[in-house]
C-alpha cells in the first residue's frame, strides 16, 4: 500500500462499515437503503484505489445510481411510514440469526484473511498495461465474449419475464379514446352541459334546495347524493317576515 | 506557429498541493459565478423573448439582482416541517450541490499552461474514466432531489421526487448510449483525450473521393449529439422536462417545503448541474476548449496559453442559452409522453445508430476498398429498393363535416347550423331606434320625399 492509498483506505473504511451496520440496524426501510448507498459508494472508491477505475465507476453508476434508485422508488411508493414490525413470529429467531451471522462473518473473515496473508499482488501492471478500460474491453469481447453474451441473454430473459408477468392484455375496444368519449357525451339521452346548480332563492340559500329547469320543474340532478332528505318544521318553512 | 499542448493522462497527478487547492477553489468560484450570472442571464433572456424588459433595477443591467436575492434568501426563516425526516431533509440539498461541483472537476478548461513555473493542465484532474465520473455524479445528484422530496413528509414533494427518480433512470440510459458513440470514435473515456481526438478532421475516402471528416463530434456523430442534448435537459430537470418541479401540478415539486439556505442550495445545484452539462456537451461534442474553426486559420495562437478559457466559457454560455431558449419556447411535456420519448424513441434510435457506427468503423478499418465500395453500393441499393417497394396502405377518405353531422342519431344534442351566418347585433338596431326620435322633429319623413 502506498501512503495515499492507505490514507484513503483508513478514511473510507469507517463509512463502509458504519453503512453496513446501519443498514442492518435501521428501523426505517429508506434509512436502511441510504446506509447501503454509503457502503456502496465506499466500495466504489476502494475499487478505484485498487487500480480498477472502470469497475469502481460502474459500481457507483449501476449499483448506487440505478439499482438503489429503483429500490428507493419502490420504497417511496410503499410509503414513508412503513417500518417493519418488530414482533417475533418465530421464538428466538433473532438470537439465532445474530449468532449464526456473527459465526458466518467470522468464518469468511478468517478465511479471506488467511488466504490473503503474505500474498504479493502480481500481474496488475500487465493487466493494466494498455489502460484499465481497454484491458477489460479486450477480455470481455474476445476471451469471455460467450459468457458475456449468455449473461446478457439471461438478463434480457429476466426483464422480458418481468414484463410478461406485469403486463395486462387489453383488447382494442376496451379503452375508450377521446373521440368515443366525446361522441358518447353528445349521444341522445345524455345531457352534455354541466349539471344545474342548487337553487339560491329568496326563501332559501341551502344547497339542499333543488335547482329549476327552464320549464320551471325541479331537478334532482342539482342536489348531491350524499345530502340527507329533511322535512322542514312548520316554523322553518314559514316565510320569514322582514316587516318587524 | 505555436502548437497547443495537449495534456496526456501522464501529466495529471503531479501537481504540488497548493496548485491542487488553487484549482479546486477556482472551479468552485467558477461554479458560483456561473450560478449568479446564470440566473441573471436566464431571467434577462426569457424576458427579452417575452418582449419585456426583465431585470433592470439592482445594479447595471440588473446584474446584482441574483446577489440581492441570495442575501435575502439566506436571512429568511429556515422552516423544518414537523413531519420531515430531519437528518435526510438537511442533507438532501447538500448532496445535490456537492455532486454538481464534483462533476466540474474533470472538465478540461484548457491546454498545458505554466503557473508559477509549474507546467500543468487547466483541469483539476483527469482519470481514464472521467466521463463516467461525471455520469456517476449526475446520477448521485438526483439522490438530493429524490431524498429532499421524500424527507419533506408531504405529498407534492414526494411525487416530485418519484418523478425525478424515474426520469433519471430513463434518461441516463439514452445518455449513456449516446456517449458510447463518442467512446468508440475517440477511443478513450478520458475528457482530455476526447478533446484531443477532436483536434482535427480525419481523412476519409468515399468511392475514390478524398474528403476530410469534420473534427467536432457534434457534426460527425450528430444523432448522438442531439440525443445527448435532449437527455441532458431531462437529466438536469429543465423545461420542457421539468416535471419534478412542475408548478402547475406539484406546487414546486421536490422543493416545496424547503426555505432559506436549503432552498438556495437546491437552486444553485440546478444551475451548477446546467453548467456541468453544458461543459460536458462542449467537451464531448463541440471540441472542448479549442477555438472554433475560422478563428484558428486567422490566428494560430488561439489554442495556446490561457486563451482557451475564453473559448470554452463562450461555448458553455451558448449551451446555457439553448437551455434558456428551450424553456422560453416549449411547453412542459406530459409525463407519459415524456417517458415514451425516452424509452421508445431515443433508445431505439441510439441502438441502431451505434450499430451503424460500428459497421462504418469495421468498413473503414478492416475491409479493403473494393469490397467496401461493393458493400456500400449494396446497402444503398437495398435502402432504395426498400423505400420503393414499401407497402403503402391507402386510407379511406375521411368523411366531411356534413356527412358526420348527418350520421348522428335522432335526438342528439343540437348542433349549430353548418352555414352559420352571424346575425346582425340587436344592440346596433336599438341604437338606430333610439336615434330616430332626434330626426323626427328636425325633418319629417314625408317632406324629404
Amino acid at each position: 500500500m502506498s501512503t495515499g492509498e492507505a490514507v484513503t483506505f483508513w478514511i473510507l473504511v469507517w463509512p463502509a462499515l458504519v453503512g453496513a451496520i446501519g443498514m442492518v440496524l435501521a428501523r426505517n426501510a429508506i434509512h436502511s437503503a441510504l446506509w447501503l448507498v454509503l457502503t456502496m459508494l465506499s466500495i466504489g472508491v476502494f475499487y478505484v484505489l485498487q487500480s480498477a477505475p472502470f469497475i469502481g465507476m460502474a459500481q457507483i453508476i449501476v449499483y448506487t445510481g440505478a439499482i438503489m434508485m429503483l429500490f428507493l422508488f419502490v420504497l417511496m411508493l410503499v410509503g414513508r411510514d412503513a417500518s417493519d414490525s418488530l414482533i417475533e413470529t418465530l421464538r428466538g429467531q433473532r438470537v439465532a440469526a445474530v449468532l449464526l451471522g456473527i459465526g458466518f462473518a467470522a468464518m469468511v473473515g478468517t478465511g479471506v484473511y488467511r488466504a490473503m496473508d503474505n500474498v504479493t499482488p502480481a500481474g496488475l501492471e500487465q493487466a493494466n498495461a494498455q489502460g484499465n478500460v481497454e484491458g477489460i474491453a479486450r477480455l470481455l469481447f474476445t476471451k469471455y465474449v460467450f459468457a458475456f453474451e449468455v449473461t446478457s441473454a439471461l438478463l434480457i430473459t429476466a426483464a422480458v419475464g418481468a414484463m410478461v408477468l406485469a403486463h395486462k392484455e387489453r383488447r382494442k375496444g376496451e379503452k375508450r379514446g377521446q373521440p368515443e368519449t366525446m361522441r358518447a357525451r353528445f349521444y341522445p339521452g345524455n345531457y352534455p352541459g354541466p349539471k344545474p346548480g342548487p337553487g339560491v332563492y329568496a326563501t332559501s340559500d341551502s344547497v339542499a334546495t333543488p335547482g329549476r329547469l327552464p320549464d320551471g320543474t325541479l331537478t334532482d340532478r342539482s342536489i348531491s347524493k350524499i345530502l340527507p332528505v329533511r322535512e322542514l318544521t312548520s316554523s322553518e318553512s314559514a316565510p320569514k317576515g322582514t316587516e318587524k | 506557429m505555436i502548437v497547443a499542448q495537449d495534456p496526456t493522462l501522464q501529466d495529471f497527478g503531479h501537481d504540488p498541493w497548493w496548485l491542487i487547492i488553487a484549482k479546486i477553489v477556482a472551479i468552485f468560484v467558477f461554479g458560483l459565478v456561473m450560478t449568479l450570472l446564470g440566473v441573471w442571464f436566464e431571467r434577462r433572456v426569457v424576458a427579452r423573448m417575452a418582449v419585456r424588459p426583465g431585470l433592470n433595477q439592482a445594479g447595471p443591467f440588473g446584474l446584482l439582482q441574483t446577489l440581492a436575492d441570495g442575501l435575502k434568501g439566506a436571512f429568511k426563516e429556515d422552516i423544518m416541517p414537523r413531519t420531515a425526516d430531519k437528518v435526510v431533509f438537511f442533507f438532501a440539498p447538500t448532496i445535490a450541490v456537492i455532486c454538481g461541483f464534483t462533476a466540474l472537476s474533470v472538465i478540461p478548461f484548457g491546454p498545458m499552461v505554466s503557473i508559477f513555473g509549474h507546467k500543468t493542465a487547466l483541469q483539476v484532474t483527469d482519470v481514464p474514466v472521467s466521463v463516467l465520473l461525471v455520469f456517476a455524479c449526475s446520477g448521485m445528484a438526483v439522490y438530493g432531489i429524490v431524498l429532499g422530496g421524500w424527507a419533506s413528509g408531504s405529498t407534492y414533494p414526494l411525487l416530485g421526487g418519484l418523478r425525478s427518480s424515474a426520469q433519471m433512470i430513463s434518461y441516463e440510459v439514452s445518455m449513456g448510449l449516446s456517449i458510447v458513440a463518442v467512446f468508440m470514435t475517440a477511443g478513450s473515456a478520458s475528457t482530455s483525450q476526447i478533446v484531443a481526438a477532436q483536434r482535427s478532421g480525419q481523412p476519409i475516402s468515399f468511392f475514390g473521393l478524398d474528403l476530410t471528416a469534420p473534427g467536432w463530434y457534434a457534426i460527425l456523430l450528430i444523432p448522438s449529439f442531439l440525443i445527448f442534448c435532449i437527455a441532458a435537459v431531462g437529466e438536469t430537470n429543465r423545461a420542457p422536462f421539468d416535471l419534478p418541479e412542475a408548478e402547475s401540478e406539484l406546487v414546486a415539486g421536490y422543493m416545496t417545503e424547503y426555505s432559506s439556505l436549503k432552498f438556495l442550495l437546491f437552486m444553485m445545484s440546478e444551475y451548477v448541474a446546467m453548467v456541468g452539462m453544458s461543459a460536458m456537451v462542449t467537451t464531448l461534442f463541440l471540441g472542448g476548449w479549442r477555438a472554433p474553426a475560422p478563428i484558428t486559420t486567422f490566428w494560430a495562437g488561439a489554442n495556446s496559453g490561457w486563451w482557451p478559457l475564453l473559448w470554452i466559457t463562450a461555448k458553455i454560455v451558448i449551451m446555457l442559452f439553448v437551455f434558456v431558449w428551450l424553456r422560453a419556447t416549449l411547453p412542459r411535456m406530459r409525463y407519459d409522453t415524456f417517458m415514451r420519448l425516452g424509452w421508445r424513441v431515443l433508445l431505439p434510435i441510439n441502438l441502431v445508430w451505434i450499430l451503424v457506427l460500428a459497421a462504418i468503423k469495421v468498413l473503414r478499418e478492416d475491409v479493403d476498398s473494393t469490397s467496401r465500395n461493393l458493400i456500400l453500393a449494396g446497402a444503398i441499393v437495398a435502402a432504395l429498393l426498400a423505400a420503393l417497394l414499401w407497402p403503402s396502405k391507402k386510407k379511406p377518405p375521411a368523411p366531411t363535416l356534413e356527412e358526420l353531422a348527418k350520421s348522428r342519431p335522432a335526438g342528439s344534442f343540437p348542433l349549430p347550423p353548418m352555414d352559420l351566418q352571424v346575425p346582425p347585433s340587436p344592440r346596433a338596431r336599438r341604437a338606430v331606434a333610439e336615434r330616430e326620435p332626434a330626426n323626427v322633429g328636425a325633418a319629417p319623413e314625408g317632406e324629404q320625399e
